[in-house]
């Protein structure tokens, strides 16, 4: 048993980290909201699967235009994550205009059912127009790199399988780091992305500044959208055929990673991410063997949510968290 | 004309009626002192001058009226605010901290000045540049407050017990840079409950008392009024 498991681990890191990945940029949307409005935005796996679709609408735009045939495959896939990011920032920045500014000084639980409201109209807004269009809310999108690589895994260890791994794979895993890279340097070392941090830490202070707060809650909606969004798009790259729900499980499972690594701190999301990323690809490539066959690899799910209730029990604070006292 | 003029300025906080007409005007260049007791009002005073809490009346700064603006609008027009409890940011260095600070100026040249002229006031924040605020004292807490209300150059400088919490030395020190501060041409509006030492280094001051201004006249008056002496100064 233990030498299949080690025979397929190469397999699994490679799709762990990729899954990881997916989960740490999605939770960064989470994280970043949370911080500077402690409001759990829970509306933002919905932002990810928009994202997956304005993705896979202009990609066949272009493909209409012939442009898929004339421009190379990178700079189309680039092309499309940016229109993508784009869009899905101004409909995050839409999100908190519509739903959550009005509320801003109303109870936290009003805004988070507000909440759950913009989750529900996003998936059936998308089903709706995706029907329209395409007569099936279910979609199968145009793959931009198909192929698989062969990794000779083998030969760093007899113990070691090769890995097959798609070429998408390596893509999601590079665009999530320069993501991931991108928001760190913004958020360290420029003067918004420090006042970023101010905002987080104490609003009013950051007002006497003359640091326009509205303006940075606008910025953070924007950028963790745009994320978001960007992943949608890797998504359906990787898996072909989405759908209006594809949000729903990935965005409950990147909160998991936001609070895995302490909700509110940004490298803290990117650590839970790729935690439950590789945790899960472990599970469902080995459960079936460790178990005996009696739990298969849909019971892979099963661990980031006990993940979730494990941390919530034991560190509410999260992993890089520092707990929080109320004051009085 | 005056710098600062607030005029019947009214404030509810918290369901409270905290302030019920105040008159109060600070001159280019002095050092007022707003002094009273514990919930009096002193803090929402100037709360209602920065535009953290909704007010009734007038309150103008250099002949514009302040009052309907958004609390960033105000930093930007000049008044500088350091508020009750020092409130740096905590997680911040203290380079980032003073960089906030000066989050309306553009020039990165001049932060650098204003950096090393904060040095100058307070040499502890060049040792600990790069720490995190919350990791401080209080007392450097408090300077790095001061500095980091200096950043923007304001026209009038707003402190909100800026003592509270300190050892002595750390007071005096602290009350010391505050005349420096105005000799260099800062206006200066110090709330306090330190009520002898803030009426020692100010030219003006007013008393409050449960929301209304009931005594106003020179520092040095203020000081021998038997009223100020029997209430504040015990």
């Amino acid at each position: 048993m233990l030498s299949s498991i080690l025979s397929s681990l190469p397999q699994v890191l490679i799709d762990g980290l990729a899954l990881g990945a997916i989960y740490a940029v999605v939770a960064l949307g989470y994280t970043m909201v949370y911080g500077i409005l402690e409001l759990i935005n829970f509306a933002h796996g919905e932002v990810f699967m928009t994202g997956a679709f304005v993705g896979t609408a202009t990609l066949f735009i272009f493909d209409d235009a012939g442009f898929l045939s004339s421009a190379p495959g990178w700079i189309v896939y680039f092309l499309v994550i940016l229109i993508s990011m784009i869009i899905t920032g101004l409909l995050g920045v839409l999100i908190e205009r519509i739903a959550y500014r009005p509320l801003r000084r109303a109870p936290k639980l009003i805004s988070l059912i507000s909440a759950i409201g913009v989750s529900f109209v996003l998936q059936d807004l998308i089903r709706f127009i995706a029907e329209l269009i395409t007569g099936n809310y279910i979609v199968s999108g145009i793959s931009l790199f198909r192929g698989t690589f062969e990794l000779g895994t083998s030969s760093l260890s007899s113990t070691f399988n090769d890995s097959f791994v798609k070429n998408n794979t390596f893509i999601i895993i590079g665009v999530a780091i320069l993501l991931m890279l991108a928001l760190d340097l913004f958020v360290n070392r420029t003067k918004w992305g420090v006042a970023m941090r101010a905002v987080a830490q104490d609003r009013e202070t950051a007002s006497l500044m003359s640091i326009n707060v509205n303006k940075v809650i606008v910025l953070t909606f924007f950028i963790g959208s745009a994320l978001g969004g960007a992943t949608g798009v890797l998504f359906a790259q990787q898996y072909g055929t989405i759908d209006p729900y594809i949000g729903y499980i990935l965005g409950l499972k990147a909160f998991t990673a936001a609070v895995l690594g302490g909700i509110g701190n940004i490298r803290g999301a990117m650590f839970g991410g790729l935690a439950i990323g590789l945790l899960e690809m472990f599970a469902s490539a080995n459960l079936g063997l460790i178990t005996h066959g009696n739990f298969g690899s849909e019971y892979k799910d099963v661990f980031a949510f006990a993940i979730l209730i494990l941390v919530l029990i034991f560190k509410p604070e999260g992993l890089f968290g520092r707990a929080v006292k109320e004051k009085v | 004309m005056s710098l600062l003029e607030m005029k019947q300025v009214q404030a509810y906080y918290g369901g409270i009626h905290a302030l019920k007409g105040i008159d109060l005007a600070v001159e280019e260049g002095e050092i007022v002192s707003l002094i009273g007791s514990n919930g009096a009002g002193k803090s929402t005073t100037l709360k209602a001058i920065c535009g953290q809490v909704k007010t009734k009346g007038t309150i103008s700064f250099a002949g514009k009226e302040i009052q309907a603006q958004p609390p960033h609008a105000t930093a930007l027009s000049g008044i500088a605010h350091v508020p009750e409890g020092r409130r740096i940011f905590p997680k911040l260095t203290v380079k980032e901290n003073l960089e906030m600070g000066a989050f309306s100026v553009r020039d990165k040249k001049v932060i650098r000045e204003r950096i090393e002229r904060a040095f100058a006031h307070f040499p502890r924040l060049k040792e600990r540049y790069h720490q995190q605020g919350g990791t401080m004292s209080g007392g450097e807490q408090q300077m790095l407050a001061i500095a980091r209300a200096m950043m923007m150059k304001p026209r009038i400088l707003l402190l909100d017990e800026p003592s509270m919490g300190l050892a002595p030395v750390m007071v005096d020190q602290i009350f010391e840079i505050i005349e420096e501060l105005n000799r260099e041409g800062t206006t200066i509006l110090l709330v306090e409950q330190n009520a002898y030492q803030a009426l020692q280094i100010a030219s003006r001051g007013y008393v409050i008392q449960t929301g209304e201004i009931i005594m106003q006249d020179s520092a040095r008056a203020l000081l021998h009024s038997e009223l100020v002496k029997e209430a504040y100064l015990a």
